[in-house]
């Protein structure tokens, strides 16, 4: 069965906007550059521009969904809004002070992430609520209004307001909020109690900074898009990717935008979860790689994994605790300034280093020729020839290998002596170094093994880096999905129409049992419907609800999943039994005497995911296919050979290539190098297989077979 | 060495891939006792510990959680339980726990666990943990006791558990014992919990990898860790120095001194010619010692080497018995970390004359743990009705030294790398009320580098009751020291809002309406001020982190 429902996806990069529509099950796609002045613009476009190739409107769209990582790259360029911090009187340095520990034990070296907010715009007024949501302390109104004129004179643009237990009584922080928004019309509010109701300082502060340095730029961009689409037509439900996989509303999405950090590689884990299973793979690591940045994400069984806190940033060789946290759902990932327009530079001790600083789309890498001086990994991947320079931005970009040279001679080149496209390869020899130290931390952090995973690349830069990065890992097979250059954005299409309502209500388990805990659950049930159903169609929505629950004198929860609760039959009995069951599978044993408390409740409202769909251009042929052109392409022993490129249309299931060789389609060029071979599967994705590795990995297992047969 | 098929077969990458396995199945159970911990200096600093060892008792991989103060220490008290509870006599299903200071982490307030984890009937390692637990009876934890037996309820070495049936009387009896016995029995059952989570990770890992026996990849652990420590001992200049630090002690200065001598493949660190025993609770058993000795020595020489029995075993730490940093049963011990986290300072006054790149300036160093409590008694004297019990341990820190290149952390523990429990937890907890808690402008030492900067905090009673501080704290007589010319960190204060200094040892009321201010010592600075550049002068100023 087809989906009916008309659907346009977009995904906002640092660098490249991917626009995906389907209509009637159908998909065709496009990557434009994203317009950072008005990131809007490049959606609007690029969507309608694919929808009057079928003679279609955006009036005939029945859903919109998007994501976008502008608030990320927002926070690790340090490019948001100058935001400042109003807290409670005697804890101006929570942020600061954070969490007083190490994040590496034996590196008496280590430096701290540095806050969002710094000393000078960190503010305090006299107030103190107290844990039980009472006034020790009352807020004197004039303390708050004498802030008003410097915050004025400072400039500041968003204010965080995180009050000492605001979670448990938000009237100081409403007041504050109140009073100077009424001073300051144009400056953007974000109170903890609204942005992070969770008990523990630091964290809610940290989330509601994060939230306030970021939203003026995402709510300004949120609504002109909101406004723009309105006025083209758009009568259908925009929906915005979260972090944690699920979608919200772009009202909700632009006061938190906090929670769509990490909503593109979000799309790309769905996407990478959706590829695995369809392909009969039990273990992946997915790839993306963007303009920016790069994330990985270890997926197995098909389901990645989850979080419910993240760090932002992480500042030292990509250590847990080297970030700034930020209380949200998430799906887990690793993500790295390493992208197509990471920029390369040698430092004072005449290290070549690459990101996390990026070109962006503006001024852009050098070979774009739109300013941009600075190398960037794309000029390098250009310089090697792993560009097919035809197609590159649907043929409206003309690059330009003159710019490219000159930027990697005068940046790299000319301080370490090394000719343009040695340089060229020096920087994507060290990109590729991050992300493989990067891969190894995280699988190391989960003590998986990346070995016998197949990669799945995808995302701009991704297919063009796959195999070198592959080959460091060790790794037999790297997929490079149908569509791999707009990843993300067919993630979302991809990604259940799910949406959480989440609410904390503390309670010991025995006084659950009663109507008010079963309205708050049929009211969640409503919202989270409410959100979903619009874009639904005719899929029907299932409500799932959970609580998190812990022994009383415990300081974290457990998940308890309710399958009896969906239907409003809550009771203490069933409850306690779930989580006793879940603690035992959990922990091993289940502590019958402690008294039970829960603390949160979430209720998931989703439908399924749309049947699978046909692609537009799935017009590949069986036979011998010839090559479209030829690039000088340079391995990463330094020797260049013409390389033949081929265009992806062409190939068909069954098609078997031997590097080195490129694959060009609109939005990406896959790379195959030497010691690889590509083969077209019958989901028309690209499967390359690393010969040397799997020579040493079949005798490897032929000598193992020997070796316990003497 | 010699080596099973099985590892031959696998090589270099799957050898990484299973250390790297290992050391996620110790993290993973170490997370679990952080969450189903019910002490909140555990669930909330991670004041805990957890790791797998061999059958013949060799630590292989251990979590890196914010507690070196337990790691050495849990390795010597799997060998004591193996001494009682020899492999052979283990079965699957037992727990065995003990919080004896001598054979654990140095106090009574520390219990460690020991689980045999079995694979097919054969057993294939050891998990043990060790967390620290709200309330052993006794006096409290504070350094007022004149002997350990005053300073808690003590339980040698035993079998709580015996192939999964529970030892009631010991829990009985561990809980009547206690303040908070429910707290105490989730917390023991925590660590049994931890250690089951590690088995059940472990034997998914055996499975995996199709192996029975992990013996071989311990062998090579070990011996890549110690070869690994050697390399790193090469390559610095070889040597013998001597430091010497005072600090406050509990009625009297105590004189922390070491001579550290780097040989071409060993180090060894003495402390002769340091102070004898105080006649109170900061004295140390040699195994605590020697755990923040060699975290200091590991540190600053070894960094990246994993912490097991191989890159122990580069390290040598002796003490003479009776020295406070050798104390022998049944002397008191419970503040036994105001002097052993003091010894990395001594130690690197020894490295610095070595290896002086690769040392810290002296830093606050013992953590300032505010460890309050409710004044029933006081209350009662004075006639105030239903004053609520509580019992918190607050961690609080100071600024660390500043380093060779860079200026010293604010606020930030070290060597213990424990977290500070959120105000909203403790006062969630407590009748407490937290009315600042900011860094103190102007404490960290000047120099090249800057000391790191101590905190001001300010603590009262919500509803104006007295309540109990048990001091155990330091550096308030003898600050942090610079090194090469970079001038000593701010010292420590503790006192009374209305004006009164209290005592750096000793449980002391803080009166009814009155409130505790505690200044945390700043840590010392790196080179002479002089040198510091003109940007970061600045930049102190304006954010007001100098005076």
């Amino acid at each position: 069965m087809v989906s009916r429902v008309n659907r346009a996806s977009a995904d906002i990069g640092g660098t490249f906007t991917d626009i995906v529509i389907e209509i009637a099950g159908v998909r065709a796609s496009t990557k434009i550059l994203t317009t950072h002045q008005a990131p809007e613009r490049a959606v609007i476009d690029g969507v309608q521009g694919l929808l009057e190739t079928r003679g279609l409107g955006f009036d005939d769209l029945d859903v919109f969904l998007h994501g976008t990582t502008l608030a990320t790259n927002a926070i690790i360029e340090r490019r948001g809004a100058k935001t400042a911090l109003i807290t409670t009187q005697g804890f101006r340095d929570t942020i600061e002070i954070g969490s007083e520990s190490r994040h590496d034990q034996y590196d008496i070296f280590i430096k701290k992430p540095p806050p969002l907010v710094g000393r000078g715009l960190r503010l305090t007024i006299p107030e103190r609520i107290a844990s039980d949501g009472s006034v020790l302390l009352e807020l004197d109104d004039t303390h708050v209004v004498a802030l008003a004129h410097s915050l004025k004179e400072q400039g500041v643009q968003s204010i965080a307001v995180s009050l000492i237990h605001a979670y448990a009584n938000p009237s100081h922080e409403l007041r504050v909020r109140e009073i100077l928004s009424a001073m300051l019309p144009d400056v953007y509010f974000c109170i903890s109690s609204e942005t992070c109701p969770e008990v523990r300082e630091y964290e809610r502060t940290s989330t509601t900074v994060a939230n306030a340095y970021i939203r003026p730029i995402m709510a300004g961009y949120l609504g002109r898009l909101k406004a723009e689409l309105a006025q083209k037509g758009l009568n259908a439900p925009i929906l915005l990717m979260t972090s944690g996989g699920g979608l919200t509303t772009v009202d909700q999405a632009a006061d938190y935008p906090i929670r769509l950090v990490e909503s593109g590689p979000a799309g790309g884990a769905i996407l990478a979860a959706k590829i695995a299973k369809e392909c009969d793979l039990d273990a992946i690591i997915s790839f993306d790689m963007g303009g920016t940045t790069a994330k990985i994400c270890l997926i197995d069984h098909g389901q990645p994994l989850k979080s419910r806190s993240f760090e932002v940033d992480r500042t030292e060789r990509f250590l847990k605790g080297s970030g700034l946290p930020v209380r949200i759902p998430v799906i887990e990932m690793v993500e790295i300034g390493a992208g197509g327009g990471s920029i390369a530079q040698v430092d004072s001790m005449g290290r070549l280093t690459v990101g996390p600083e990026s070109a962006s789309s503006e001024p852009g890498p050098a070979c774009y020729g739109l300013g941009g001086r600075r190398p960037t990994v794309t000029d390098g991947d250009f310089v090697l020839g792993r560009i097919d320079t035809r197609k590159f931005a649907d043929g409206r970009m003309v690059l330009r290998r003159d710019l490219a040279e000159q930027a990697l001679s005068s940046d790299v080149g000319d301080k370490l002596r090394l000719t343009p496209v040695q340089a060229a390869a020096a920087v994507t020899a060290i990109v590729e170094e991050n992300m493989s130290n990067a891969s190894r931390v995280h699988a190391a952090e989960h003590g998986k093994d990346l070995r016998r995973r197949a990669m799945i690349a995808f995302g701009g830069a991704a297919p063009m880096h796959a195999a070198q990065l592959a080959r460091k890992l060790s790794l037999v097979n790297v997929i490079v999905p149908k569509g791999a250059g707009v990843g993300s954005a067919i993630g979302f299409l991809e990604a259940p129409l799910a949406y959480e309502v989440v609410r904390s209500r503390h309670s010991r388990l025995e006084r659950v049992n009663n109507a008010a805990t079963a309205d708050l659950i049929a009211q969640m049930k409503q919202e989270a419907n409410a959100v979903v159903a619009p874009a639904a169609g005719d899929q029907p929505i299932k409500a799932h609800v959970s609580a998190f629950l812990r022994y009383v004198g415990q300081g974290h929860e457990l998940e308890v999943d309710l399958p009896f609760a969906a239907d409003g039959g809550i009771d203490g009995a069933a409850l306690k039994e779930a989580f006793d069951r879940r603690y035992k599978e959990v922990f091993g044993r289940f502590l019958p005497n402690h008294e039970i408390e829960v603390l949160t409740w979430a209720v998931t409202a989703s439908a399924a995911q749309p049947a699978l769909v046909a692609d537009e251009a799935s017009n590949g042929s069986l036979g011998k296919i010839e090559p479209s052109g030829e690039t000088p392409f340079t391995e990463i022993d330094g020797s260049t050979v013409h390389a033949p490129v081929y265009e992806r249309s062409e190939l068909g299931p069954g098609t078997v290539l031997t590097g080195p060789l490129v694959i060009t389609e609109r939005e990406t060029n896959t790379v195959v190098p030497r010691d690889f071979c590509v083969e077209c599967n019958a989901f028309g994705h690209l499967v390359l297989t690393n010969l040397v590795v799997q020579a040493a990995r079949q005798s490897d297992r032929k000598g193992a077979a020997n070796d316990r047969q003497p | 060495m010699t080596v099973s098929p099985e590892i031959q077969q696998i090589g270099e990458i799957e050898f990484q891939i299973m250390w790297n396995r290992l050391i996620a199945v110790v993290e993973e159970q170490a997370q679990a006792l952080r969450r189903t911990a019910f002490s909140p200096i555990v669930r909330e600093s991670g004041d805990l510990s957890a790791g797998y060892f061999h059958p013949d008792g060799r630590m292989i991989a251990q979590a890196v959680t914010g507690t070196p103060g337990h790691v050495n220490t849990m390795a010597a008290s799997v060998l004591h339980f193996l001494n009682r509870y020899p492999a052979g006599t283990m079965r699957e299903g037992d727990v065995y726990v003990t919080n004896d200071p001598w054979m654990g982490t140095g106090h009574l307030h520390d219990f460690v666990a020991v689980t045999p984890a079995f694979h097919k009937g054969h057993l294939v390692g050891l998990f043990a943990s060790t967390c620290h637990f709200m309330d052993v009876g006794g006096i409290g934890f504070g350094p007022d006791g004149r002997d350990v037996f005053e300073e808690g309820f003590y339980v040698p070495p035993l079998a709580m558990i015996t192939a999964g049936e529970i030892d009631q009387t010991l829990i009985t009896l561990a809980r009547s014992n206690s303040r908070y016995p429910a707290e105490l029995e989730g917390d023991l059952m925590s660590l049994a919990a931890c250690n089951q989570i590690g088995v059940s990770r472990l034997a998914d890992m055996l499975d995996e990898f199709h192996l029975t026996d992990l013996t071989a990849l311990c062998d090579q652990i070990v011996r890549r860790s110690r070869d690994a420590a050697l390399k790193a001992i090469a390559a610095i200049p070889k040597g013998t120095a001597e430091a010497e630090m005072v600090i406050d002690g509990y009625d009297r200065p105590v004189t922390l001194k070491a001579t550290t001598r780097i040989a071409d493949d060993h180090i060894t660190v003495d402390f002769s010619g340091t102070s004898g025993l105080s006649a109170r609770g900061i004295n140390v058993p040699i195994s605590y010692a020697q755990a923040y000795s060699t975290y200091a020595v590991a540190c600053a020489l070894f960094p990246e080497v994993p912490n097991n029995s191989g890159s122990l075993s580069v390290v040598t730490v002796t003490a003479p018995e009776e020295t406070i940093v050798n104390a022998q049963r049944p002397a008191p011990v419970s503040s036994r970390h105001v002097i052993g986290q003091m010894l990395p300072d001594v130690v690197y006054g020894c490295l610095a004359q070595l290896v002086p790149e690769n040392v810290l300036a002296e830093g606050a160093s013992a953590l300032w743990n505010l460890i309050l409590e409710d004044a029933h008694d006081a209350c009662l004297t004075q006639g105030i009705a239903g004053t609520r019990r509580f019992s918190a341990l607050s961690v609080q820190t100071g600024g660390t030294g500043a380093r060779s290149r860079l200026d010293g952390l604010n606020a930030t523990a070290f060597p213990s790398g424990v977290s500070g429990v959120p105000v909203e937890i403790l006062e969630t907890l407590t009748p407490l009320i937290f009315w600042r808690k900011e860094l103190r402008a102007g404490s960290g030492g000047a120099g090249k580098f800057r000391g790191g900067l101590g905190q001001s905090i300010e603590i009262g009673h919500r509803e104006g009751h007295p309540f109990y501080i048990y001091a155990a704290l330091d550096r308030i007589e003898n600050p942090a020291r610079g090194r090469f010319g970079g001038e000593n960190g701010a010292p420590g204060k503790v006192a009374l809002k209305s004006g009164r200094s209290l005592k750096g040892k000793g449980k002391q009321l803080v009166p009814a309406g009155d409130r505790l201010v505690v200044e945390t010592p700043g840590g010392g600075g790196y080179g002479s001020a002089a040198d510091r550049d003109a940007g970061s002068v600045t930049a102190d100023r304006q954010n007001g982190l100098t005076k």
